[in-house]
């Protein structure tokens, strides 16, 4: 076999290769042709042991939490708190109370906003955010600025999808209250400095909230060394269930905060006429919890640390490496977003078809990409486009996901012509 | 090569979606509305220009989107040029009849149109074929300047 001449990465190469058979969605045929997911920005599919992991609570182990006195919901209360302390080690935060779960990182964010930004906020002062955000970590701005008359402010981007540092600099004031960014950008795949960025904010008193959604499938975050004061992920993206994520808060930050929504769980005693909250993290986690997922998710962090993050890390970058110059060689293809630390995301426009025609040609060769905005019109605005057509990669994804990828990119081109500044068809 | 993916982008979407006709202002007395499908971000805005028995003397646009939503834009401007509002409603209705798969001799008033039958094997693209159309319902009407969506 050529495979084990090739190249020197040939061992992550086979990680790939080894994975695959792991994640059984990926022997699915989409319009007869084996199916090349390249949707992971959106969500990534699962691996057997999640699956397994799941199956094995609701048959085995399922029962209401910190509840009941007897055995089984012993059991499940273990298995529930044990995802936490799992989900602390994967981030490294520093106690386990730090580790509040909910149904993603748009609802830490909300939480952020509501439960911490709210009751601080005066008219005047300041929500800091960058140009490249998802929305999710644009509107729960909006609204707590709407709510009490606070100003939103945006860090500009440059023509590379990397964020003006000079133009942070001069943003930061006394007036701002909060710095709410972006680890990974959803679109573009930028990674933003963000250790040197929360360091300048806390120069100035500002906390930082990190939406870590595209960050954590790809990259090692140690919340304490970043120094995040927040940071928010969604379970989906990183190989767990849908419906479970977390936001880890700085136990300082999260005690003087009033809880979010009230109900059972959150509380320590109850009565008509006054009720005392429960501790952290319970405080934040009113009503029974999403049990079955977080322990799914901590069968997904377990799979991730098995691989190795920093191996799937430098698989990845090789690939897109790979991508990035195959892609070039399109004929009328523009890629958006070059900035010189990315995640493995492609995004990209072509001159002679819209992003959703190139998405809807790619589907039926077995290509899923997403087409669109990527819940990020501010930022498409800036760079002049409707859209993109986005591959992102995740460890599964091979060398021959690109070549056919690359292959139906080509059948777009032969469709729609040549790009018109090359004379047309 | 996908028998329906050549059904869809047949040559002369591809060349309405490149070259649209009509695709400019609409200056004085004309009826604009702006169309916007949410999902994908596409926008148009058509105008219609009627004389005084309501007669359709001219349609433009302009806007972004796929070359599905380009090309029925730009056909629609084609067709519907001339037209009575009563013909531009009919219109309206044999186009949806095409797309949720209808058959039927009427049909074939739709004209150039028909290319556009291929859309009704990829749902999630019926709305783009459909934005213009919509738009175009709306100038009908008198009243608000709400721009319509897909939605």
């Amino acid at each position: 076999m050529n495979e084990s001449m090739l190249f020197t990465d040939a061992d992550n190469l086979a990680l790939a290769k080894r994975c695959r058979g792991d994640f059984p969605l990926l022997s699915r045929q989409m319009h007869g042709r084996p199916l090349v997911y390249l949707d992971n920005a959106a969500t990534s599919q699962k691996p057997q042991a999640v699956l397994d992991a799941l199956q094995y609570y609701y048959q085995q182990q399922n029962a209401n939490v910190h509840r009941g006195v007897y055995q089984l919901s012993e059991e499940a209360t273990s298995a529930y708190e044990g995802a936490r302390a799992r989900v602390q080690r994967f981030i490294n935060a520093a106690g386990v109370e730090e580790i509040i779960f909910l149904r993603g990182t748009t609802e830490a964010i909300n939480l952020v906003a509501q439960a911490y930004a709210r009751p601080r906020l005066q008219p005047g002062d300041e929500v800091l955010i960058s140009a490249i955000e998802h929305h999710s970590n644009i509107v729960p701005w909006q609204i707590v600025c709407r709510q009490t008359g606070a100003q939103l402010r945006v860090i500009p981007v440059l023509d590379s999808g990397e964020l003006d540092q000079a133009g942070f600099a001069e943003l930061l004031s006394p007036r701002v209250r909060l710095l709410a960014l972006t680890h990974v950008s959803n679109a573009l795949g930028t990674i933003n400095p963000v250790k040197e960025m929360i360091a300048q904010a806390h120069q100035q008193g500002i906390p930082v909230l990190i939406d870590g959604a595209q960050a954590v499938p790809h990259l090692r975050v140690d919340v304490q060394a970043l120094d995040a004061d927040f940071y928010a992920f969604s379970g989906h993206k990183l190989y767990g269930p849908t419906g479970i994520g977390a936001l880890y808060g700085k136990r300082r930050l999260l005690e003087d905060m009033e809880p979010w929504q009230g109900g059972g769980e959150m509380i320590i005693q109850v009565s008509f006429e006054h009720t005392d909250y429960n501790q952290l993290p319970y405080k934040f986690e009113a009503g029974t919890p999403n049990i079955a997922d977080a322990i799914g998710l901590a069968a997904a962090l377990d799979y991730v640390d098995n691989l190795g993050l920093e191996a799937i890390a430098e698989q990845e970058q090789q690939l897109l490496d790979y991508g990035t110059q195959a892609l070039q060689r399109v004929p009328g293809l523009r890629l958006i977003g070059t900035a010189q630390h990315k995640a493995a995301i492609l995004s990209f426009v072509m001159e002679q078809a819209h992003p959703h025609d190139i998405s809807t040609i790619l589907d039926r060769c077995g290509v899923a990409v997403r087409a669109g905005h990527h819940c990020a019109m501010p930022l498409m605005q800036r760079f002049g486009i409707a859209g993109t057509a986005r591959a992102s990669l995740a460890l599964y994804n091979t060398r021959d996901d690109i070549d056919v990828l690359v292959d139906a990119l080509h059948e777009v081109v032969r469709m729609f012509g040549a790009p018109m500044a090359e004379g047309g068809q | 090569m996908d028998a329906e993916l050549r059904e869809l982008y047949q040559q002369v979407i591809i060349d309405h979606g490149r070259h649209p006709r009509n695709f400019r202002r609409l200056e004085g007395g004309c009826s604009c509305r702006q169309g916007f499908n949410p999902l994908c971000g596409d926008q148009l805005e058509l105008c219609l220009q009627r004389d005084a028995q309501g007669r359709i003397t001219d349609v433009a646009f302009q806007g972004q989107g796929c070359a599905i939503s380009m090309a029925s834009a730009s056909m629609l401007s084609e067709r519907v040029k001339g037209k009575t509002e009563a013909e531009a409603r009919q219109m309206f209705d044999l186009f949806h009849r095409l797309l949720t798969g209808e058959e039927g001799a009427e049909l074939e008033s739709l004209g150039k149109l028909r290319v556009l039958a291929g859309v009704r094997e990829f749902p999630s693209r019926i709305k783009c074929a459909t934005l213009a159309w919509h738009a175009l319902l709306a100038a009908l009407e008198p009243g608000d300047d709400e721009p319509v969506t897909t939605e």
